[in-house]
């Protein structure tokens, strides 16, 4: 349901301002979201001061320097540094993205960090992205026969394995999905942006012999259908893919299968 | 209440409706339509504006021009019943929005019903 005020228990609050830090010459200012579910109150923005001279170029690099110089208690997720494990996807100056492969002089001025739109938080930029991947789950993203299985592997032609190319290399960061309008109003039934993109990618895959069961499944007012060609998913996707035109594709699909 | 429903069984739902294409397609049919009857049906209206009763009913007479307007009619409050039914499931969720889309199916056919009715009057001159 399309919601325009946030509840009154996740209004934004002013935080703290920490300190600059002593000695440094380039300064670069942080304002980021902070919620903890423990002590009741509401979210804040605090204000930190990364020192530039003194850590890494990406928005990764400052998140790391601040839990190391300034405030061990922030919280986000990161792991492999260099956008392929999709840990670190946040929402940075307005537009979701990768924390470790988003250099800060991409930002002009101050660089405002909150975790993932209309998602559940679990702690300041820490999203729950449980129904996310069950929905990724649900669209069964594994080859699937009814053929015996061959003595060696499935072949595919290099023809065909090039039409995976754009498809494959998703890696479930969610930027895309939750920035997707129809996500946010209708998360509960429509699949997003990422699921999609994943289940064109087995709807494509020539050695699968489920497309027809897949495009059941995925027909639906909802499921599908929510997708109006808005584009954020493709405009914010931090891997470059184009998820609207893989929705695209599954719809041509399904239409085909009718006329 | 705390729900013990797995996140799995919470996005299966109900399971797929297996429809929805047949509303996209048409949808589209009738927008491409009214692409060219939109010009054709306000060309033909804005004619005869300003001119007196006799002269509308020897215009809409023509059955090529009666036939434009019906077709313009019919295709436009399809059209937008289409399309008012998918914001309504975009924004309105639950039994609000059940009796909403019953809401615009029965005011788009009425206004189309009037269109038609109001059409072959002039048309068949009743």
């Amino acid at each position: 349901m399309v919601e325009l005020a946030l509840p009154k228990n996740s209004r934004i609050r002013v935080g703290k301002t920490w300190p600059r830090p002593e000695g440094a010459t380039n300064l670069r200012k942080f304002l980021i979201y902070r919620w903890v579910p423990e002590d009741g109150e509401n979210p804040r923005i605090d204000t930190y001061f990364v020192d530039t001279d003194d850590c890494g170029p990406m928005v990764l690099d400052a998140l790391i320097w601040i839990k190391t110089h300034i405030d061990p208690s922030l919280a986000f997720r990161r792991s492999c540094r260099e956008g392929i494990c999709g840990s670190c996807a946040m929402n940075i100056d307005g537009q979701n993205h990768l924390a470790c492969i988003f250099g800060m002089d991409e930002v002009k001025g101050d660089i405002r960090i909150y975790p993932l739109p209309h998602t559940e938080v679990v702690r300041d930029l820490i999203p729950d992205l449980t129904h996310f991947y069950a929905q990724h789950a649900s669209i069964r993203p594994w080859l699937e026969t009814s053929s015996p299985a061959p003595e060696r592997e499935w072949r595919q032609s290099i023809e065909d394995r090039a039409k995976l190319d754009g498809l494959y290399e998703c890696v479930m960061c969610a930027s895309c999905s939750t920035s997707c309008p129809s996500y946010w109003w209708n998360s509960d039934r429509y699949l997003g942006p990422a699921a999609l993109l994943a289940a064109e990618r087995w709807l494509e895959d020539s050695r699968d012999e489920a497309t027809g069961e897949r495009l059941d499944e995925l027909e639906d007012p909802f499921r599908v259908y929510r997708c109006h060609t808005i584009m954020n998913c493709t405009q914010t996707c931090p891997k470059g893919l184009n998820p609207a035109k893989a929705i695209a594709e599954i719809k041509k699909k399904l239409v085909a299968r009718v006329v | 209440m705390t729900s013990y429903r797995t996140p799995r069984a919470r996005v299966a739902g109900l399971g797929s409706a297996r429809s929805g294409t047949g509303h996209f397609w048409e949808q589209r049919i009738t927008a491409v339509a009214l692409l060219f009857l939109t010009p054709a049906f306000v060309i033909t209206f804005a004619r005869n504006l300003g001119g007196g009763f006799e002269e509308v009913r020897a215009t809409y007479a023509n059955p090529s021009n009666a036939l434009v307007a019906l077709a313009f009619v019919i295709t436009a409050f399809l059209h937008l019943f289409q399309g008012l039914t998918v914001i309504v499931e975009d924004y309105v969720h639950g039994r609000k929005g059940t009796f909403l889309i019953i809401a615009i199916r029965l005011l788009t056919a009425l206004f189309a019903l009037t269109g038609i009715f109001a059409i072959l009057k002039i048309a068949l001159g009743a």
